[in-house]
């Protein structure tokens, strides 16, 4: 499904994988300490990486 | 038409010089001997619209006390010894983050619970230097109700103008005593409100001193989104630890007390026979008024004494005790201590001449006999 | 979809001071989302806090911010409500800071049901300090100064806001951040005292020291130990035993509001002069 488009913001990212843990469509990997988008195509629009990030480093925006 | 005129107390001039000038919050603590400024606030504050609250504890108090005056109003508390050693960090907080307020200390003996009934005047250098870090403070100490009633307003324009604390000093003596006062007509003293920012909303900068050492504050809720914090700050009023922003801010935050203009501003001396004093009583508050007594009596015995009554102490008056050491034979400190501004005194005196105490810690007051007891042994 | 955080944060506030992984931030976005749900006017908001950790919130957030001394928050936020009724105050703050060294100013603060929202972040322990043990530090678990564990019992900051006389006390965790913004929204709209307590991570200071392999095991078991209050009434003690109970924990609604009896007091002192 999708049209999602998720904003990861690498400069307030500080690498806690948090995201990556909680998503539960394995959308996103971690990439040493940058989160890193890996299968948009899975994302489901839960919003839990975006309201889970203590940083404001991701955002799921509709497509 | 004869000024309307009543037989109070101290305590309850303050609280009235305070609703004069204009004051609307009061936050307290039960303390003696300080305790009837807060009932008479709480009292007349809601007559005029005022908010008191009476808080948990000395540090409440003062912490309300600055948010009050924050959301832009005119805030007083009222304190003693141990009540003033518990409010120390928070008028350090009201020194760096600049928000005005008055603290009354009605000052009894000390350390720790000490004689709670009993007078002092052992809190002066506290008033300096009792909260931490460099600071300016501005300490008055009147030695009579009416006096009480004036500094108290005068201690509120200092306090808006200057954007600090400031604290008035007076012991139990004078607290607890009553006298016969004349209320100023409204208008015929003069009160200072804090001055507003120009800036627009958005623009507002709550440190910066660009046009002048005190900069404009502007009241939560008046339009302006700001920043306050107890952390070194820069002019935007966020965090810094920048070495230079850091140092010119607590360099600006003294020198606004203490350049030239500001202290023939702030200072005031009453002066008394001292154009051809050999001997120089320095005494301040009730001290004082057993020292004037002390210099008539002196003067009939051929002694010519003479007194200097601070009526603002801190800043202290370098320049006026610098000019009476050079003239005098000797400086005299009568103090409800064991010592504390005879060491300023020694200070600014350099040796240009004799300098000694009187001191009394037993509860009693000073009398002149021991005042001229003293004179009369150094001369 | 994403949520527009932005325009209630400060230009170029950001990256936060927090560590990776800590609570604040997530608590700090639902913080945000519920000012947005109550269209809290930021030029009549004050958020007020006190030293530490989750004390630094404010300075990140577009609206009047008052970062007092340590524990003082709640005795600095009296004096901006009662001065001014209108203005929307919100304290926020550490376990530390809001019950240890603050501690007699936020239960006074509960008994006067002063109209505060209070959103209190607990993660158990001092972390800007470096991870000493709090008052709700869990019995046996170590901290920089309990380094055989800590033999102080805890408390229970929910609890101690009820008995204290707040009138809207909820509790949730970091690891249910739309049950967060659901009850400060609720706290906010509540009239009279409210406390939110959010049990919270720090990964660094706490975590750490008690055997945590990382934020995301923390995470889940805040998770796993979360019980809603209403489910909680069908349960038995021994299911309940290690749990904590989210969710609103007390509602009242008759107890006067502070400023408002003040107010009132104002006028019989007027209209009787």
């Amino acid at each position: 499904m999708s049209g999602a488009r998720i904003e990861v913001i690498e400069r307030n990212c500080k690498g806690c994988s948090i995201c990556v843990e909680f998503c539960p469509k394995d959308v996103l990997e971690m990439d040493v300490f940058v989160v890193k988008v890996v299968r948009p195509e899975d994302c489901i629009k839960c919003m839990q990486c975006e309201l889970l990030c203590p940083d404001f480093a991701i955002k799921v925006h509709d497509e | 038409m004869a000024k309307k005129s009543a037989l109070v107390q101290g305590n309850q001039a303050c609280a009235q010089g305070a609703i004069y000038a204009g004051c609307k919050f009061f936050g307290g603590y039960p303390i003696t001997p300080s305790t009837e400024v807060a009932e008479e606030m709480s009292a007349m504050l809601p007559k005029v619209g005022g908010k008191f609250i009476q808080m948990e504890d000395e540090i409440g108090a003062i912490a309300s006390v600055i948010g009050a005056s924050l959301a832009g109003a005119k805030a007083l508390t009222a304190t003693s010894g141990p009540g003033f050693s518990l409010k120390q960090e928070l008028i350090g907080y009201a020194c760096i983050a600049e928000v005005p307020c008055v603290i009354i200390n009605v000052m009894r003996g000390g350390p720790s619970t000490g004689m709670p009934t009993g007078p002092g005047q052992s809190d002066v250098m506290q008033a300096r230097w009792g909260t931490h870090g460099d600071h300016a403070a501005i300490a008055l100490v009147p030695q009579s109700i009416q006096e009480i009633f004036t500094e108290t307003v005068r201690a509120f324009n200092l306090a808006e103008k200057y954007r600090m604390p400031v604290q008035v000093l007076f012991d139990e003596i004078v607290g607890h005593m009553r006298e016969r006062i004349e209320y100023p007509e409204p208008g015929e003293l003069e009160v200072i409100d804090r001055e507003a920012p120009t800036a627009a909303p958005g623009e507002y900068k709550p440190y910066d001193a660009s046009k002048g050492l005190v900069p404009p504050l502007a009241a939560f809720g008046a339009g302006h989104k700001f920043h306050v914090t107890g952390l070194n700050k820069a002019e935007d009023g966020f965090p810094t630890t920048k070495a230079e922003l850091v140092a010119a801010e607590e360099v600006r935050q003294i020198q606004k007390v203490e350049c030239e203009e500001a202290r023939a501003d702030i200072e005031s001396n009453e002066e008394y026979m001292l154009e051809d004093a050999d001997v120089v009583l320095w005494a301040y508050g009730s001290s004082a008024r057993s020292a004037r007594y002390a210099v008539n009596e002196l003067r009939k015995e051929g002694i010519k004494a003479g007194l200097f009554r601070p009526i603002t102490l801190w800043p202290f008056p370098v320049k006026r005790t610098a000019e009476l050491a050079e003239q005098a034979k000797a400086i005299i400190v009568p103090e409800m201590n064991l010592g504390q501004m005879i060491y300023e005194v020694e200070r600014v005196a350099q040796n240009k001449c004799i300098i000694d105490g009187v001191h009394r810690v037993d509860g009693d007051p000073l009398n002149p006999g021991q005042i001229m007891d003293k004179v009369k042994e150094v001369i | 979809m994403a949520y527009d955080y932005e325009k209630s944060i400060r230009p170029g506030k950001l990256p936060h001071i927090w560590c990776p992984g800590c609570g604040h931030g997530i608590v700090m976005k639902g913080l945000i989302r519920a000012m947005d749900a109550c269209e809290l006017d930021r030029e009549k908001t004050t958020i007020v806090s006190g030293i530490g950790c989750a004390s630094r919130l404010p300075g990140y957030l577009d609206a009047c911010t008052l970062h007092t001394a340590h524990g003082r928050a709640a005795a600095f936020a009296t004096g901006v409500k009662l001065t001014n009724p209108e203005m929307n105050v919100i304290c926020c703050g550490g376990d530390g800071d809001g019950t240890a060294i603050g501690g007699n100013h936020f239960i006074h603060a509960c008994r006067r049901n002063i109209n505060i929202t209070y959103v209190i972040m607990n993660n158990y322990i001092y972390g800007m300090t470096g991870g000493q043990f709090s008052p709700c530090t869990p019995t046996g678990m170590k901290a920089s100064t309990t380094p055989y564990g800590n033999p102080d019992p805890t408390f229970d900051i929910s609890k101690l806001a009820i008995g204290a006389g707040a009138t809207f006390v909820a509790r949730t965790t970091a690891a249910h951040p739309r049950e967060i913004d659901k009850l400060i929204t609720q706290g906010i709209k509540h009239k009279g005292m409210s406390v939110i307590e959010v049990l919270d991570d720090c990964p660094t200071s706490y975590g750490r020291r008690n055997k945590f392999r990382s934020v995301i095991d923390m995470m889940k078991r805040l998770k796993k130990d979360a019980v809603p209050a209403k489910a909680a009434a069908k349960m038995t003690p021994e299911q309940l035993e290690g749990k904590f109970l989210t969710g609103v924990l007390y509602h009242e609604t008759d107890k006067p509001e502070y400023t408002e009896q003040y107010d009132a007091l104002i006028k019989r002192v007027q209209e009787g002069a």
